[in-house]
């Protein structure tokens, strides 16, 4: 394995403790779900997987993983972005 | 990897960490989530396979209309889910689109593990460990949230435990890993397919194995949990197929998840292993050592016309809200009633406890729906050394936040909690359905004070007879 890749990843784990280690209480639910909508990048994963699948199986299951990803990626951001809309200041 | 690409991937991981990071901070949070949207449309846009070609140039080959056919529909199921959820509900759509991410992120290790295992380049053992624990945490984290979910929406969410459970279920993890060891060396072999999908299933009852002794309240912290597992689940996925993108993002949802989990329990003031293994208010000793300190006391109830009359009169009052509220669907009475108490000059302030409702923020975003303005809520830690000041205290369907058990006595499950020292007001109202104990499962000191008058009822309901009173009176 390239190791190029290794050193991304251990620079990854550092970076995601540093963004978040001072967050009022009341964003750790808004946090929670953008994060929760980042790792809907698994669509892509399944996009590649379904590109290349070959046998009805592969065909279905990858297609079944492709929706699930996209409700994860495009249904978290959106639920995200309505849970902070409520978040502006009232103006008098 | 072609050198625009890899730009590319490197500024779609600076929009990721610039929106992770805006979304720490209440005046840059939503901007922060366009961000990291921004990021990931981009990355779609431009997304390549490992062998450079371009994914939305592929024309219309049945694999590609697939591709199409099922992002289409994921968009349209997520932004259904995203936009119908009623406010109270949102923790359960969280759990839910993590559930399927995680779900996603199984079936992708499995079929790139078998596709690896019967293809011509086979299987090296650190690509079987990856995937192999990408299937086992994405499978896990799926009916986990699923539990979870089902927990949030009121099914069996008291803890359910049985003895040995903790045992039980560590047997089964010892299974599922042994099972991950065989199919590492034996990728290949005949009964490869069947000691996968016994492992499979048994990472999927593992989830639900590991969330049923939780209780409802916790479902935050184990969402929390498993949102951080299907964000590995997804970085382990990204080293199988060498995408570099799902990597970073996965990694970094991972341990950012991490330490949220740790910072919610924080701020309940338990440990994390706790929280997961504990089976919180199950045992019942700490319950009955809370109640019999009472002593015979009784409780006080206050009609509603005079619980109107106090507030009116008061100079200061504090609201604290709970996950009654929400229930209740009041958070417009509320604001109702602290727009009222205002026009009589009455100062009103909400006191929001970092876990009141079911999420923290839960309260929040309710009170912000129906329109109160954000510098009228304030935290726990403002509001606690100026409660000597305070005339009235509204407690609207919160429990657990402000038993003064967690100061006072030390056998309580709860003790040591930071709680609302809603007590030290000079009058405290409860508003409560009936006197059934919050979901610690254990007595509210409170309730039995001298200062404290209890106010029966529905909170929507009450709330509407003490607008009416005081715009009567």
């Amino acid at each position: 394995m390239d190791t190029n890749v290794l050193f991304i990843f251990i620079l990854s784990i550092f970076i995601g403790f540093e963004v978040i280690s001072k967050v009022p209480s009341m964003l750790h639910t808004p946090l929670m779900s953008g994060t929760n909508a980042i790792h809907g990048i698994i669509l892509f994963g399944g996009i590649l997987v379904l590109a290349d699948a070959a046998t009805p199986l592969a065909r279905i299951l990858g297609f079944v993983a492709v929706i699930f990803g996209s409700a994860n990626v495009f249904g978290g951001f959106m639920v995200t972005d309505r849970m902070l809309q409520m978040f502006k200041k009232k103006k008098k | 990897m072609s050198s625009t690409i890899a730009l590319i991937i490197i500024g779609v991981a600076v929009l990721f960490i610039i929106g992770i990071k805006l979304l720490g901070s209440p005046k840059t949070a939503r901007l922060g989530n366009l961000v990291a949207a921004a990021g990931m449309l981009v990355a779609l846009l431009t997304l390549h396979k490992p062998a450079g070609e371009y994914v939305w140039s592929q024309g219309w080959l049945l694999n590609y209309t697939l591709i199409a056919i099922g992002t289409l529909i994921g968009l349209v199921i997520g932004a259904i889910g995203a936009y119908s959820v009623k406010m109270t509900a949102m923790p359960q759509m969280v759990a839910l689109f993590n559930g399927v991410g995680g779900g996603a992120a199984a079936l992708v290790a499995s079929l790139e593990f078998f596709k690896r295992a019967h293809g011509l380049e086979g299987l090296t053992p650190f690509f079987a460990v990856m995937m192999l624990f990408a299937t086992l945490i994405g499978s896990l984290s799926f009916s986990g949230s699923a539990i979870a979910y089902l927990k949030l929406e009121g099914k069996f969410e008291r803890p359910m435990t049985f003895p040995g459970q903790n045992i039980f279920n560590g047997l089964i993890l010892l299974v599922i890993l042994g099972l991950c060891g065989y199919l590492t060396i034996n990728s290949s072999a005949s009964q490869a397919t069947t000691a996968f999908g016994v492992m499979f299933l048994l990472a999927l009852f593992f989830g639900i194995a590991m969330v049923m002794p939780i209780g409802g309240a916790d479902m935050p912290v184990v969402i929390s949990l498993l949102n951080s597992f299907t964000g590995l689940a997804v970085a382990a996925d990204g080293f199988t197929i060498n995408n570099l993108s799902m990597i970073v993002a996965g990694t970094l949802v991972g341990s950012s998840g991490t330490l949220l989990t740790l910072l919610m329990c924080k701020a309940m003031n338990r440990p994390v292993t706790n929280v997961l293994f504990g089976a919180f208010g199950s045992g019942g000793g700490g319950g009955k050592a809370g109640a019999s300190d009472l002593g015979g006391k009784t409780v006080k109830p206050i009609q509603a016309d005079e619980a109107a009359l106090l507030l009116g009169y008061a100079q200061q009052v504090v609201i604290v809200p709970g996950y009654g509220m929400a229930v209740a669907q009041a958070q417009h009475q509320v604001r109702e009633l602290s727009d009222e108490l205002g026009k009589r000059g009455v100062e009103v302030r909400f006191a929001i406890h970092p876990v009141a409702g079911r999420m923290p923020g839960h309260m929040n975003v309710l009170l912000a729906e129906a329109n109160v303005p954000y510098d009228q809520l304030c935290e726990m830690e403002a509001i606690n050394p100026t409660m000597d000041r305070v005339d009235v205290c509204l407690v609207i369907g919160a429990n657990d936040v402000v038993n003064p058990a967690a100061r006072e006595d030390k056998s309580s499950p709860i003790y040591g909690m930071p709680i609302i020292e809603a007590d030290r007001a000079k009058t405290v109202i409860v508003m409560k359905r009936s006197m059934a104990a919050g979901f610690a499962g254990i007595e509210n000191l409170l309730f039995y004070k001298d200062n404290t008058r209890m106010l029966f009822g529905d909170a929507k309901a009450s709330l509407q007879t003490l607008i009416t009173q005081l715009k009567a009176s």
